[in-house]
């Protein structure tokens, strides 16, 4: 479970949030600028809040008067909005980056089900928007993370690729079993990934809505 | 006019590339530092790093002298631990050709690590990667183009370094008369032919160089261009 309560003052209002996740897919919706991105950047260890406790699971990665946990010992995956493929590399290089030495996970049923394992020898400007989105998610999760962090992943996708990829994301996720943390500001991908959305309106959580019994409970700070 | 003495091109390729490989280390290191942190001083430390490119190199050579001259504080340190002389050597126009050309790396290296994408590095840590090993298979293949450029400019500065290298190393034929150094007493000798030969020398070299790393340049342009 990844418990999640933090302070940070950012130039235009004080981010303070609070919230819990098990293995759902959780989404962050709210208009731009309104701290969704120093969530994730918090949990991944970018940032680091001015205050409060980010813990997955047993391992605390931040909390008050401690030394935060570095980025590279939290295990998380994160997507980035614009992918952040190595240019220099190609798919397969960019794709083996993380892996573990010793436990190397067998990729070829995710390079499959996605259907990337025929660009392995391709450079990330070599392929489509909707390519370098699938290449980035299989990137993330080849390091076998325990959570995985995406932000923005499909906002520069054509309408079609974008349904395809929020499809293959969603059997991903029923395939993988850790919890996915969502950045969002499109209202219908909130509703068609989601468990649970959180909407984030200047630094705060107005409101939790559960998609899936489709209750929504105003969160009163 | 046909030289047949070349030793003056043999000293300047050695200080050179000496002074280059040093200075291409340092120039790195430090520009990967001040890219990376900030703190109190660090613009006037930056100003100290770029102070030899805009002070005449005589007054970059006097600092010198005073510093490694025989009861400079590092020159009597050399001699006393490695029993190393600098002034009037080898080691003291090296020293000179690091000193004037270090800023064109350090700001070539700033330059270039300050255009590596910090999204793909941050990646990189995501996935486990060390900042040791990040720095090696990220960000160092990316700044390479702006790395190579400093490299070369910083070979082309060690190799017409005059000023601080006479101050320093003065001239002793044989031992520390670089190109620019001969030429400058073949003319105070009447010796216009050798100074010429030299100056068509040092010309050629420095044309070579620029007219390669504007090709090059170039052609990294177009491929990055196309990548985008």
């Amino acid at each position: 479970m990844l418990a999640v309560h933090i302070q940070k003052r950012l130039p235009d209002f004080i981010l303070d949030v609070s919230f819990s996740v098990q293995k759902e897919i959780v989404v962050l919706f709210g208009p731009s600028g309104s701290g969704k991105t120093t969530i994730l950047n918090s949990i991944a260890g970018l940032v680091h809040p001015d205050a409060g406790i980010i813990q997955l699971n047993e391992k605390v990665f931040y909390r008050d008067g401690q030394k935060p946990l570095p980025v590279q010992k939290r295990n998380i995956g994160y997507l980035f909005q614009d992918y952040a493929l190595f240019p220099h590399m190609t798919v397969e290089q960019n794709v083996r980056y993380g892996l573990k030495k010793g436990h190397e996970l067998n990729l070829a049923p995710l390079l499959s089900t996605v259907g990337i394992d025929h660009l392995l020898q391709k450079y990330p400007h070599q392929l489509s928007g909707g390519q370098k989105q699938r290449v980035a998610l299989v990137r993330a999760l080849a390091t076998e993370p325990d959570i995985l962090l995406l932000d923005e992943p499909l906002s520069a996708l054509d309408a079609d690729t974008r349904k395809q990829c929020q499809d293959e994301l969603l059997r991903l996720h029923s395939m993988w079993n850790i919890p996915f943390l969502l950045v969002t500001h499109d209202r219908e991908e909130a509703e068609k990934l989601a468990d649970v959305i959180f909407l984030i309106d200047n630094g705060t959580i107005k409101e939790r809505k559960n998609e899936k019994s489709h209750s929504a409970t105003s969160i009163s700070r | 006019m046909i030289e047949t003495n070349l030793t003056p091109l043999m000293l300047s390729l050695k200080v050179a590339a000496l002074s280059t490989s040093f200075v291409f280390v340092l120039g790195m290191v430090f520009a990967r530092w001040m890219t990376q942190k900030d703190f109190w001083g660090k613009n006037v430390l930056e100003s100290f790093f770029l102070l030899p490119l805009v002070l005449p190199p005589t007054v970059v050579g006097f600092g010198l002298l005073l510093l490694f001259g025989k009861n400079g504080f590092l020159g009597q340190l050399l001699h006393e631990w490695f029993n190393i002389t600098v002034v009037f050597t080898l080691t003291g126009a090296v020293i000179a050709s690091i000193v004037v050309s270090f800023p064109l790396m350090y700001q070539s290296a700033v330059a270039a690590f300050t255009g590596v994408d910090r999204r793909l590095e941050n990646a990189a840590r995501t996935m486990g990667a060390s900042e040791w090993r990040l720095f090696w298979t990220v960000t160092f293949p990316l700044a390479w183009p702006g790395l190579l450029a400093g490299f070369v400019l910083s070979f082309a500065r060690g190799l017409g370094e005059f000023g601080a290298t006479l101050m320093l190393a003065g001239y002793i034929p044989g031992k520390t008369d670089t190109i620019p150094v001969a030429i400058y007493f073949a003319v105070e000798a009447g010796q216009m032919d050798k100074a010429l030969f030299w100056v068509i020398i040092i010309v050629s070299l420095g044309m070579g160089t620029t007219l390669w790393l504007n090709w090059w340049s170039r052609r990294n342009v177009r491929r990055y261009a196309n990548q985008k």
